[in-house]
């Protein structure tokens, strides 16, 4: 069981992040790289800034990550080089993460007791992306470089909780048979945004046009909901696989 | 057969309930350290590794 497990989230998980690497590379990476280029202007001369005048096109041509942050008073030290190794690095990444949602959904899905095949792990994949993507993503807004936001501490622990409601509040609405635990889990769901994110309340004005930020948070979104596709159906695949040939 | 075809996937074919939960378990934890370290990590080599991937899955960054 244990092997089974293991294997399959690898597996899985290995799939479904190779497959959103090469989606992040075309479509949330090149909207990152955009954003950099006002995030690190901004630093260097704010008053010149013009987002009036922004060409994605343009701003490609600048990649600028190692400088940005040391410009924008960000994270310093070692960070991969543009190009190539920014690009490795970030599809490591987005598989770690892949693989780490296979056991998350696997995880809920043997606790559940469920039947595990393609179908059923993919309606498990969608509830995940309720989890960490949408729910979030309501009092946190996928944000670019260079977009104010309130502190960092602040906003994961947020991000954690609200998570973590939403979780046992789908649990709670979709799987109970008791009324009453089921306006619990509407209680909890609404719970974190009755709460309401951390945002901040200076009036600080954001480096990147509003039109970047609203098309680089549709197409997060978007690219979220696709890796917990791509994964709850790998999921159900592979362990059928095993199971039908024996294997693990 | 179809009912043998339909239970060959379920759960509890592979073993007890407690394996299972032990299994699902084991995932959890796997599961959350993973994506802790990827998207949560406050470790500045970590963060700039997957700085793009923390923005394109709407983790919280910077």
């Amino acid at each position: 069981m244990i092997i089974r497990v293991l294997s399959t989230s690898l597996v899985a998980g290995f799939l479904a992040g190779v497959l959103v690497a090469v989606i992040q590379h075309f479509t949330t990476t090149p909207l990152i790289l955009a954003a950099e280029v006002f995030e690190s202007q901004a630093a260097e001369a704010p008053s010149l800034i013009s987002p009036a005048v922004f060409r994605g096109d343009d701003a490609r041509l600048i990649l600028a990550h190692a400088d940005h942050d040391a410009a924008a008073g960000g994270e310093e030290g070692w960070a991969p080089a543009d190009g190539i190794e920014r690009t490795l690095y970030t599809s490591t990444v987005t598989i770690a993460t892949a693989i780490g949602f296979a056991f998350l959904l696997l995880a809920g899905l043997l606790a559940s007791g469920d039947r595990i095949d393609p179908q059923r792990a993919l309606m498990w994949g969608a509830a995940g992306f309720v989890v960490t993507g949408l729910a979030p993503a309501l009092g946190l807004a996928p944000e670019l470089p260079g977009m104010p936001a309130a502190d960092l501490i602040d906003r994961q622990v947020w991000w954690v909780a609200t998570a973590v409601a939403t979780g046992g509040a789908l649990w709670l609405i979709l799987r109970s048979r008791s009324l009453a635990l089921q306006i619990l889990g509407v209680a909890l769901l609404v719970s974190p945004h009755v709460i309401g994110a951390p945002h901040l309340h200076g009036g600080e004005v954001s480096r990147v046009p509003a039109e970047l930020a609203a098309r680089f948070a549709a197409t997060s979104l978007a690219v979220h909901a696709v890796l917990w596709a791509a994964t709850g159906l790998a999921v159900g695949w592979f362990w059928q696989w095993t199971d039908s040939t024996g294997r693990a | 057969m179809n009912t043998q075809s339909y239970t060959s996937t379920t759960v509890p074919a592979e073993g007890t309930r407690s394996e299972s939960l032990k299994a699902a378990a084991l995932a959890l934890v796997l599961g959350a350290g993973l994506v802790f370290t990827a998207g949560f990590s406050h470790s500045s080599t970590i963060h700039n590794a997957g700085h793009d991937t923390r923005h394109a899955l709407s983790f919280p960054c910077h």
